[in-house]
């Protein structure tokens, strides 16, 4: 990358951000300090949790605020213009022109009742005029070929739907390269796809970037993603700049407390780690500290930390390597991943030779009438956390969910403790269905919001052990305790909670039943990083008492992380099977081993 | 409960211009009898007299007291209305929370049968009961109700259904919950914000239907004082002695309009709130 930009003239400065802040119309800061530049071809990440002020940064780059915001200072450079101190019309102009934006859902980004053609056609009508029709076919033409999509005639005619979300987001790419912008902003685009599909685009990007000199904005919160693609790395905390540096620097030695926690915090397929958490919530807008934001989770927190922000100070052994932290100096041992050096005994041989706890055989399932799952057998003893992996459409939520006898159009034998399950959970008795318990992926939409947690906790208590309601509060106090909340959050509405919180709280309402296998579905999937880490760790101290775990999952940094046994899925069959460190380091199967390969890693192999 | 204490810390015109009129009729009708100065059928003075003293509104057109006749006339049409559509939304919501739910075969009967009754213009139901069955009050407002059935069970499905879709519901099913919980517990309260609303808006299409089938004579039977039927007797003298006219108009417009903006007013708030929610 380096010696390519060294044989053209030097790369000039394609974006500059001076000292940027963005409040809410009340004068609350939402981001504040902001300043980086890019050059042209090269690519930028600003990466943090939620609220952290990442879009918030991304939308102002184009002079656009959500409503109810303000930009409250800076100045944005772009070809020498100030965008910030543009009139509406002049920002029409500039917008996808100069600066162009690429958002993060594709499947509601293009217009369904548009055609591909159409889209493409109306950007260059607005922002080339001058272009002729046939230089117009041409520029479109050659852009679709940049992003690997076809360029024929049925192709263009096609509307949104008729493409795949992978297809989609590189319509979208299409759409804001090809008026040939100086900066591009790219907001998460791709958390909505598959690995695969993924590992592609974001290819793509890196591509387009360098070919067209285009400088580039990625917001993501994924920071395996970000090693792939980055030159440099912003690592954004409550609305502030912690560590700007090269993607290189970021990842091997990171100064920060919050990056290094970050870093740290991610399940990653090469690591056999349990991801460690960062101990509580990102704070509110309105709960942010007066002196370092991340005072209140930091380990190395001072006084000082307390009362003075700190300056963005610059470390002399990175080149541009600037970190926003007091206690630098405190730090003495070098920064390191935490490699799992012992070797763990395998848990599927401690298990032994017991029965299984539960054994699916030839499980058929359809949805829509269309069939999803074909001849799915396997079993899970107790205490094994077995992982379901593949993409969407593999099947693996809809075998979770015939287990909890939730799909009407399952068939197959299900057993349980050696006796045959009702497919329908309403035929499964009390007794049976207290056993098996499903978190869903959505905590936001798990509980209900017209109940506390304590009355959504109580409602099962008097739904499976009426006789022990005398002592309901001593059983929700020991399950919220158990799931690490604090049990005062009981009176609590579901509105008032975090999504680690409302996570925590399904897990409490499922512990509540008192469950020997437990169905996870994608559940951390909603949940930012160092929340993620939190919640495995839960999972895995559950296991650990005895728990039978099914874990639905994409992500295999997860499943190196947690997993005893995995379980590969494609188009609703089963295509390979086996112990977590052997599958993953030796996969037999080509499809198991472009899942690997596709995967996103923080380590250099 | 936090929405509640939401909801009375901030005030809002439409609502309060609303409570202020449905409060006001209420009271109105319920001490109207005792506050009237005539009998409602008692002859004071010539037919379609104008206002004068001891008369103030002066005489309809058998020679009453049109002040007594409106102070004893709104009782009526107050009860109906409020009868026919709380029982309208209940019935309504019960069947359109079975349809929602259990979906397939239940629900397509639930929606083919209030399909049905929707294709009838309400004010025809009404008249085809009432002239074959009579008009006793409760009948009347019974079948006003069923006429507001279709309607509500149709909301109520419509609400039921994408409450259904949430994970919580799906944990209840699972856990094997008694249907009447699962229904009344998990989902009523969830879709209890625009069948409020909704109620409002059918409590002022009633007073309309009530008071327009008193006018067309197939309501509250004379000598019986009604504001929909004094319309109707005094029709003739409109010229005469207007007020015998206007003043029942008048007290019918302002329960619809008072029982719209309640509606309307509280259907802006819920949803400013649930907004204002979402953000924090």
């Amino acid at each position: 990358m380096h010696s390519r930009l060294q044989l053209q003239s030097t790369p000039s400065v394609a974006i500059e951000v001076n000292n940027l802040g963005v409040s809410l119309i009340d004068g609350t800061t939402i981001v504040s300090e902001i300043s980086f530049s890019v050059l042209e071809g090269q690519i930028l990440a600003l990466v943090g949790e939620s609220g952290s002020g990442k879009t918030t940064i991304a939308t102002a780059l184009l002079a656009h605020t959500r409503q109810g915001a303000k930009i409250s200072q800076g100045e944005v450079n772009v070809a020498g213009l100030d965008i910030l101190k543009l009139d509406e019309n002049a920002l029409r102009r500039v917008r996808g022109k100069q600066v162009s934006y690429v958002p993060q859902n594709p499947s509601t980004a293009l217009n369904p009742l548009i055609t591909i053609k159409t889209h493409l056609e109306d950007v260059l009508k607005t922002h080339a005029p001058t272009l002729a029709a046939a230089q117009q076919q041409a520029r479109i033409i050659n852009t679709l070929k940049d992003v690997e999509l076809s360029h024929d005639h049925a192709f263009l005619n096609r509307y949104p739907h008729q493409l795949s979300g992978g297809q989609q987001q590189r319509v979208l790419l299409v759409l804001s390269f090809i008026t040939r912008p100086r900066v591009i902003v790219l907001d998460e685009p791709t958390t909505a796809l598959d690995v695969t599909t993924q590992a592609k685009v974001l290819l793509t990007v890196k591509k387009l970037c360098q070919s067209y000199g285009v400088a580039a904005i990625y917001v993501s919160h994924d920071l395996a993603v970000v090693k792939k693609i980055a030159d440099h790395v912003i690592v954004l905390y409550g609305g502030r700049i912690a560590e700007k540096a090269t993607a290189a620097d970021v990842f091997s030695h990171p100064q920060h407390p919050y990056s290094q926690g970050l870093i740290s915090a991610i399940p990653d397929i090469h690591l056999r780690a349990i991801p460690m958490p960062i101990v509580g919530n990102a704070p509110s807008l309105q709960s942010r500290a007066k002196g370092c934001v991340f005072e209140p989770r930091c380990k190395l927190a001072t006084l000082t930390c307390k009362t003075i922000v700190p300056p963005l100070d610059k470390i002399d052994t990175g080149d541009d390597h600037v970190v926003a932290c007091h206690n630098l100096s405190r730090q003495t041992d070098p920064f390191s991943f935490n490699h799992h050096t012992e070797t763990l005994k395998s848990r599927v041989i401690q298990l032994g030779t017991q029965p299984p706890l539960l054994e699916v055989k030839h499980l058929f399932a359809s949805y829509d009438g269309k069939q999803v799952l074909k001849d799915v057998s396997f079993h899970l003893k107790k205490g094994e956390c077995l992982a379901l992996v593949g993409e969407s459409g593999s099947g693996k939520t809809t075998i979770s969910r015939a287990i909890a006898g939730l799909n009407a159009n399952a068939a197959g034998g299900l057993y349980f403790k050696g006796q045959s399950l009702a497919l329908a959970a309403r035929s499964r008795s009390a007794a049976i269905s207290h056993q098996i318990q499903y978190i869903f992926q959505n905590p936001y939409q798990s509980l209900n919001p017209r109940q506390t947690v304590r009355q959504t906790l109580l409602n099962t208590v008097r739904h499976y052990f009426p006789d022990k309601l005398k002592d309901s509060d001593e059983i929700i106090t020991a399950a919220l305790i158990r799931v690490a909340l604090d049990p005062g959050l009981a009176d609590r509405f579901p509105k008032e909670l975090s999504g680690g919180e409302l996570q925590r709280v399904s897990i409490a309402r499922a512990l509540v039943c008192e469950p020997s296998l437990l169905i996870c579905d994608e559940i951390t999937s909603a949940l930012d990083v160092s929340v993620q880490a939190a919640i495995l760790e839960l999972i895995k101290s559950l296991q650990r008492n005895g728990l039978s775990i099914v874990f639905v999952t994409h992500n295999l940094g997860i499943v190196r992380s947690i997993a005893d046994r995995v379980l590969v899925l494609k188009n609703g069959a089963v295509v390979e099977s086996g112990e977590v460190d052997t599958l993953l380091d030796q996969p037999q199967q080509p499809y198991t081993q472009e899942l690997i390969n596709d995967s996103p890693s923080i380590v250099d192999l | 409960m936090r929405a509640i204490k939401q909801f009375f810390a901030t005030s809002n015109s439409q609502i309060n211009l609303g409570l202020f009129l449905t409060t006001f009729i209420l009271l109105l009708s319920i001490l109207g009898p005792w506050l009237s100065p005539y009998q409602a059928q008692e002859m004071v003075g010539a037919r379609y007299s104008l206002p004068q003293t001891g008369v103030l509104l002066g005489t309809d057109y058998l020679g009453q007291d049109v002040l007594s006749r409106v102070l004893h006339g709104g009782i009526s049409i107050v009860w109906m209305s409020l009868a026919s559509s709380l029982l309208g939304l209940f019935l309504g919501v019960i069947l359109g929370l079975i349809a929602g739910f259990f979906k397939h075969r239940i629900d397509q009967v639930i929606i083919w049968v209030a399909d049905i009754f929707l294709a009838f213009p309400h004010l025809i139901l009404v008249l085809l009961v009432v002239s074959m069955l009579g008009r006793d009050k409760w009948l009347i407002a019974i079948t006003v109700a069923i006429a507001f059935v279709p309607g509500v069970i149709r909301l109520t499905r419509g609400l039921a259904l994408s409450i259904s879709k949430h994970e919580y519901i799906e944990v209840a099913e699972m856990m094997g919950y008694p249907y009447h919980q699962i229904l009344l517990r998990e989902i009523l309260p969830n879709i209890l914000t625009p069948l409020l609303i909704h109620l409002g808006t059918m409590l002022s299409w009633s007073v309309a239907l009530l008071s327009g089938l008193s006018f067309l004579g197939y309501g509250v039977a004379p000598p019986e004082a009604d504001w929909g039927l004094m319309v109707n007797e005094n029709k003739g003298g409109l010229q005469i002695q207007p007020f015998s006219i206007l003043i029942p108009i008048l007290f019918i417009a302002l329960f619809a309009l008072g029982a719209n903006l309640l509606a309307e007013g509280f259907g802006r708030k819920f949803s400013r709130i649930s907004e204002s929610n979402k953000h924090a």
